[in-house]
């Protein structure tokens, strides 16, 4: 009974969040501090996260091509492959589930427990429109972004890591990476980036929206959020595989 | 006008209100009181549209809340000044901006005359000097009056306080007041103060509710309410550090 009326909470707050999406002025200013808080701000732990799980693939890829017989180049496309069509995607969606997820569902959480949500519907704001919009729709944007560029630094962290452990030269790799490299698997991760950048800030925004209970609550309330991110995460990645690929 | 008719609300199980009437008239100041958890903050945001009732009705100026759409009550809404318990102030934004927020979202005035309507208005909580300080930096007192100014900053019609006086020393609840009474008599606007501090209530109110037991226990002037003969009031009376 109570899973049925989260969802229904969930479901009724997003479409107030599209019903209202058309008030732009209202959500700009948000709109733009969000994408640089979700976006900009991020880019440096995804690519850590992409640039060494890039190299941890190289490495793992070598060390289990024994055979003289694989060409070296495959390490490249074993690794680009899997950055672009799976990896780079989730590790970046579980690690934004925890900063981003976190920071949202904290914030929103203070504001509902301290009385802040109650002072902007008392002005005449839609306190959706204004807190919950701009939140998903930077996360919708800016995870694309964020999912190239930790491919991108997983790609050059496992061509970096392989020169300097002389397992494969640069030029093997890359035309590896260059061979078995299909538009569509780009866009397969694009795909994804942008539901995880949905399910991740919606989710956040409504553990936070609906907190209660002083800082206890608000705690309570940024765990479930970072919790819930990351299982829908690795659920939707399963279905978006299911289903595209 | 503000009137509440046969109001009813629970949380679940727990009967909140049952039954209650009010009417508070133009220009007025009513405190609501009653015991820590008595509901009386709930009754306050039944006001303004933040909760419904279970059944019965609001009434705004004759609108009956209950059949406002979302976009009609928010204009509703703006006839409001709401002072929250700690003040509400958006931690985010500077004292400053805090005033000047539903001036830039409500109104086409330019950034000088923003500037001279927040001046004003923090003129008369007695701040003008605080300049772009940050909320962490302000005193329980100096939020409770930053928010009174931000209240007060789109000229509402009402202004609703919540327990304007706790966590506040004598000096500075004695601030609060003189502000409300100045809010009252000056800018006459009606005026709803919840709080179970007497002294409050009997410096600024000119009528009182009390609540008790999920109902309206009593009602009447605050002349009235020193006279009283009704049990349960006295009993809450005698109970505050007050001395009627």
């Amino acid at each position: 009974m109570q899973l049925f009326l989260e969802i229904g909470k969930y479901c009724r707050l997003l479409y107030e969040a599209i019903r209202s999406a058309t008030e732009f002025k209202t959500y700009r200013k948000n709109l733009f501090s969000e994408m640089v808080k979700t976006g900009v701000d991020s880019l440096g732990i995804v690519s850590l996260a992409g640039f060494f799980t890039g190299a941890v693939l190289t490495i793992q890829t070598s060390y289990q091509f024994t055979s003289a017989l694989i060409p070296k180049s495959t390490i490249g496309a074993i690794t680009s492959q899997s950055m672009i069509i799976e990896l780079a995607a989730v590790i970046s969606g579980l690690v934004l589930a925890g900063r981003v997820g976190a920071r949202i569902a904290t914030e929103l959480g203070n504001m509902r427990v301290s009385e802040q949500i109650d002072a902007l519907e008392s002005m005449g704001f839609n306190s959706v429109t204004f807190l919950v919009i701009p939140r998903v729709i930077a996360g919708i944007l800016t995870f694309p972004i964020i999912y190239m560029a930790t491919a991108i630094s997983g790609i050059i962290g496992g061509a970096i890591v392989g020169y300097m452990t002389n397992t494969v030269t640069t030029y093997e790799f890359m035309e590896g990476a260059r061979l078995y490299f299909f538009p569509w698997d780009v866009a397969f991760g694009v795909i994804k980036s942008f539901v995880f950048g949905f399910v991740i800030t919606s989710i956040s925004c409504y553990k936070g929206y609906f907190a209660s209970g002083g800082a206890e609550g608000v705690g309570y309330a940024t765990t479930r959020a970072t919790v819930l991110s990351c299982i829908y995460v690795l659920l939707s990645s399963f279905v978006l595989a299911a289903l595209l690929l | 006008m503000l009137e509440i008719k046969d109001l009813k609300k629970s949380f679940g199980d727990t009967l909140v209100w049952d039954n209650v009437n009010l009417t508070i008239n133009d220009g007025t100041t009513l405190a609501i009181i009653g015991k820590s958890g008595s509901g009386k903050s709930v009754l306050m945001k039944h006001l303004n549209g933040l909760m419904y009732p279970d059944s019965g009705n609001v009434l705004i100026d004759g609108r009956n809340l209950n059949d406002l759409t979302y976009v009609d009550l928010r204009i509703v809404r703006q006839k409001f000044g709401v002072l929250f318990q700690g003040g509400a102030l958006f931690d985010s934004i500077s004292a400053f901006e805090n005033v000047a927020f539903p001036l830039r979202y409500f109104t086409r005035k330019t950034e000088k005359e923003i500037r001279d309507r927040v001046m004003s208005c923090l003129e008369m909580v007695n701040l003008e000097n605080i300049g772009d300080k940050g909320t962490s930096e302000l005193s329980g007192g100096m939020k409770k009056r930053v928010g009174l100014a931000r209240a007060i900053v789109l000229e509402p019609e009402y202004l609703l306080y919540d327990e304007p006086t706790s966590g506040l020393d004598p000096e500075t609840s004695d601030e609060i007041n003189d502000l409300i009474i100045h809010m009252s008599k000056n800018l006459s606007i009606t005026s709803v103060v919840i709080s179970h501090d007497m002294h409050s209530v009997l410096r600024v109110a000119e009528f009182a509710a009390f609540i008790d037991e999920q109902k309206l226990s009593w009602y009447g002037t605050i002349d009235e309410l020193k006279k009283s003969d009704n049990k349960r009031l006295m009993e809450f009376t005698r109970a505050s550090e007050y001395q009627i």
